[in-house]
């Protein structure tokens, strides 16, 4: 499983192509029905990628330059939309819940993944219930009803309200309240923490037990074991899990279109940028506008994948010998 | 599975139900075995009590009267009553509840017939054909697994307005069955790339051209991964929110998720242990994937990593 990850993060192709020059007739007819049956194969995502991926990005960044609403013909303004986006108060906003949202959600989210994850693998018994149960809220997690159960639970007077008044601080419900209903979006993704500590479960299980029994010879504690063993060797995944989980949340919508009520509120505070996107997009029809606060997510994006890849060199250690 | 090479589909989809198998044993529970267990049962617990406490909660709630959902603490009313199930049959609107899973059923077992066809003939493609631009194909189905869909989305928007398709659920579906769910495309190359050559090798000598090694040979293999597949695919439609908030815009064709929608705009506040009760409801069919094939769904997790 370390090397699925691997070979999905180093982009390995299949195995390299034959080259061609100076073959053989025979074998060089086969080679081109080779071909044929290879794209007849491929047609699907070839027609995919051309008409649902690339060509809409192209067109994307085209609108991202124009002033176009959808029935009026788009309208070269060169940089406007993004000089106007700038300035924008409410994209501004959006930018802001949405870094706070991935900074703490993430981390939050990846540690308690990984701490679970460390726990169950310390057992046997019980281990394939609890990673079964642990693992539901990742499936469910996104859907519209846990999205009403996740209002009511923190709205004034709920369960979690109750229990904060109990403890002394009472806040009158956590998505009424502009300074905390973030937070409650903080705690459904963090909820949803078993699909990466499956992810870290399956790494750890790949780590060769000889390491903890030559480390524990040595006299190593279980915190210098983790340090020098664990980690180490489970940092591809790790690597993974810290890919995927940014990058999804940089772009979550759902959660906090349901949770607040369809208004991204009270007061812009759970406004994350595919809301105000969505908003920009589909409510006023600034489909220039919209294209152009994509290519700055895309940027983002790319900005934090491009880093995490350089990282890497740092941390990630590939594993290249096969036991 | 003695793995010699470093095997690039996870040994766990593969071998399907047995990951647990010939387990590695762990270090030593930390002091005394007992207590070291009694603390490792007692971290579980609390981790579940927190994990199945929502869930739990919304099976409570839709059994208490609308006035009891938010106040009170119990978590099970401890006279339970039905109408907020029962007030689910007057539909939504006039539009029966019926309405909204038929057209998500419709939804999602679309999904899963493209993305079965699609995404196992691409994979196909990339495991088992030598063709020229396999590689830069390969790269660039990749990308797409990391490119954030919402750049796609306003001309993708734009380009089925033009061509009158709006409120249909082409859009919808399309993409499913053009195999642009790069991580499927993913799962499946990595497992066929694990089934041994020489299945194929054997067929083409007696004369099999690819179609036939492709539906006789390889699929039936790949039984495992199309489950995990399917299995995605279906709950992943269901719960999708994003994609029919664009394009659906009459109530009449709604999923379960606007449908839901709609309920709290309209009634939502009068009738909220009906909404509670219908959110149950909806959650069902999921449940219900993972409970039966939870295995499938976990193995495959664990393979590649994907966002439920």
């Amino acid at each position: 499983m370390g090397t699925a990850v691997t070979t999905l993060i180093k982009d390995s192709p299949p195995d390299a192509p034959e080259k061609r020059p100076g073959r053989p007739v025979a074998v060089r007819r086969r080679g081109r029905r080779e071909n044929l049956a290879g794209y007849l194969f491929m047609s699907p995502w070839i027609a995919g990628f051309l008409l649902l991926t690339a060509g809409p990005m192209a067109a994307s960044l085209y609108f991202a330059f124009t002033d176009y609403n959808l029935f009026d013909s788009p309208k070269w303004i060169g940089f406007d939309n993004f000089t106007r986006m700038l300035d924008d108060p409410r994209w501004q906003k959006s930018v802001e819940v949405t870094a706070k949202y991935v900074v703490i959600g993430t981390p939050l989210k990846l540690l308690l993944a990984l701490g679970v994850a460390l726990l169950l693998a310390q057992s046997r018994r019980g281990q394939a219930f609890y990673r079964a149960a642990f693992y539901a809220p990742s499936l469910i997690g996104a859907s519209v009803s846990i999205g009403f159960v996740w209002r009511a639970l923190f709205s004034d007077d709920a369960a979690v309200d109750r229990t904060q008044s109990f403890l002394g601080f009472d806040v009158g419900g956590w998505v009424g309240n502009p300074d905390w209903v973030l937070y409650s979006l903080v705690a459904l993704t963090v909820w949803q923490f078993g699909a990466p500590m499956v992810i870290f479960l399956a790494g750890l299980k790949q780590v060769p037990k000889e390491l903890y029994e030559a480390a524990e010879v040595d006299g190593a504690g279980p915190f210098k074991r983790f340090w020098s063993i664990t980690l180490p060797m489970i940092s591809p995944v790790l690597f993974f899990n810290v890919l995927l989980e940014t990058i999804h949340s940089f772009q979550i919508f759902g959660s906090a279109y349901v949770v607040s009520n369809a208004t991204c509120g009270p007061a812009d505070s759970t406004l994350v940028y595919t809301c105000y996107l969505y908003q920009k997009g589909f409510k006023e029809a600034q489909m220039g506008f919209a294209s152009a606060m994509a290519w700055m997510l895309l940027l983002a994006v790319a900005l934090v994948t491009v880093v995490l890849f350089w990282s890497q060199k740092r941390w990630v250690h590939y594993e290249e010998a096969s036991r | 599975m003695s793995t010699t090479t470093p095997t690039t589909t996870g040994t766990a989809t593969s071998t399907g139900t047995r990951t647990d198998s010939a387990p590695p044993r762990r270090a030593p529970a930390l002091g005394r075995k007992s207590t070291g267990s009694l603390a490792w049962h007692l971290g579980a617990l609390l981790v579940l009590a927190v994990v199945l406490y929502p869930v739990v909660w919304v099976i409570g709630a839709s059994f208490k009267p609308s006035r009891e959902i938010i106040g009170s603490l119990q978590l099970f009313p401890t006279s339970p009553i039905l109408q907020n199930f029962k007030g689910l049959a007057d539909g939504i609107a006039d539009i029966s509840i019926a309405t909204f899973f038929q057209n998500s059923l419709f939804y999602a077992l679309g999904s899963v017939v493209g993305i079965l066809v699609s995404c196992s003939l691409t994979a196909y493609g990339f495991a088992r054909i030598r063709f020229a631009g396999r590689n830069l194909m390969f790269s660039l189905m990749i990308g797409t697994l990391l490119l954030p869909y919402h750049v796609l989305l306003i001309p993708q928007y734009v380009m089925f307005q033009k061509m009158e398709l709006i409120n249909t659920y082409v859009p919808l579906l399309i993409g499913k069955f053009l195999a642009t769910e790069a991580f499927f495309v993913f799962l499946m190359v990595q497992f066929m790339r694990n089934l041994p050559k020489e299945l194929d090798e054997a067929a083409r000598l007696d004369g099999c051209g690819h179609l036939r090694i492709y539906w006789s040979i390889v699929l039936p293999l790949c039984r495992p991964a199309l489950i995990t597949s399917a299995i995605f695919t279906f709950i992943n439609a269901w719960n999708d929110f994003m994609g029919p908030l664009i394009y659906l815009n009459e109530p009449a064709k709604y999923t379960v998720s606007l449908g839901m929608m709609m309920f709290r705009d309209q009634e939502g506040v009068a009738n909220y242990g009906g909404m509670i009760a219908m959110s149950l409801v909806a959650l069902l069919p999921v449940l219900a994937f993972f409970l039966a094939f939870q295995r499938y769904l976990i193995d495959g997790m664990a393979t590649s990593g994907l966002k439920g």
